[in-house]
């Protein structure tokens, strides 16, 4: 396996969904690869790095949501 | 942290809804408003049409609550109206031609070998999270994705939807799903890994 196919395969890999056989292919490449080790790592560390940016606890999110739009929704209810 | 305040007991919340109870609205608003807004926006890229969009979220989940059978959480059903309805305002834009991605792809060599040599990032993901500066660049780059292939992030890996209901909400197949996803997953990495822990110059080695 050529790091080309491992970069085509990781996505299932991550997810657990790569099948066993092309798994263990991909697992021997990867002792042998460090390039294709470092690749892994960091885009294990994207999916996590923009979860933890936009996710349920991120700090994006205003303290306040906007007094117009409470308003503005609270009103429109009524008609 | 903005992070929304839980609510405590969902099922009384909704009974207070169903009969009426002025504050209960005013208190999902306020509870559930902002990741709303974050997350339409991140979709559509305009503040204005995501407080529309979600002002009208709102409404459309008010009017249906007889609908909501309580399967799923009440964050969650309010997430899927918003971001149908941010999905649907892009359909009406006019269509911009899509912007390609294949510059921010890895590149590789005859042999192939990627051509790039990736230089280990100078501290763990979580660490560099924890700081307010790489948060910031992380939801710029995102934003920065084309529009196809950021829409197909934001639903997988931060709104957390599985790929055959992001395929369905898109009108793509799961194949084509799933090469998005990888691709976009792909080019985030091209745009952070300088900001991270530059490459190294010349040719990878196995």
């Amino acid at each position: 396996m050529k790091c080309r196919e491992l970069a085509e395969f990781l996505m299932d890999y991550v997810s657990g969904e790569l099948p066993e056989e092309n798994r263990s292919h991909f697992e021997l490449h990867l002792t042998r690869c460090r390039n294709c080790r470092e690749y892994l790592v960091q885009y294990e560390g994207c999916v996590k790095a923009g979860r933890m940016a936009c996710g349920e606890m991120s700090d994006e999110l205003p303290a306040d949501v906007p007094e117009d739009l409470v308003k503005a929704v609270l009103a429109a209810r009524k008609l | 942290m903005g992070s929304p305040t839980p609510v405590a007991d969902e099922a009384a919340l909704i009974a207070q809804l169903r009969a009426g109870d002025e504050s209960a609205y005013e208190q999902i608003v306020r509870t559930y408003g902002g990741r709303l807004l974050a997350v339409t926006r991140r979709i559509v890229g305009s503040d204005e049409d995501a407080r529309d969009i979600v002002q009208d979220a709102f409404l459309n989940a008010f009017k249906s609550l007889d609908r909501f059978e309580g399967n799923s959480k009440l964050s969650t059903w309010l997430h899927r109206i918003a971001v149908n309805g941010a999905l649907m305002k892009l359909r009406t834009r006019k269509r911009k031609p899509e912007q390609s991605i294949e510059t921010l792809l890895p590149t590789f060599l005859d042999d192939g070998h990627y051509e790039e040599r990736f230089k280990s990032w100078d501290e763990p993901v979580d660490k560099a999270m924890e700081r307010a500066e790489i948060r910031t660049l992380v939801r710029s780059k995102i934003d920065e994705l084309p529009e196809g292939y950021r829409t197909v992030l934001v639903l997988r890996d931060i709104e957390g939807l599985d790929t055959e209901e992001t395929a369905k909400m898109l009108g793509l197949s799961v194949n084509a799903t799933k090469i998005r996803l990888h691709r976009a997953r792909q080019a985030l990495r091209t745009m952070l890994a300088p900001h991270l822990g530059a490459a190294l110059p010349g040719t990878a080695a196995s």
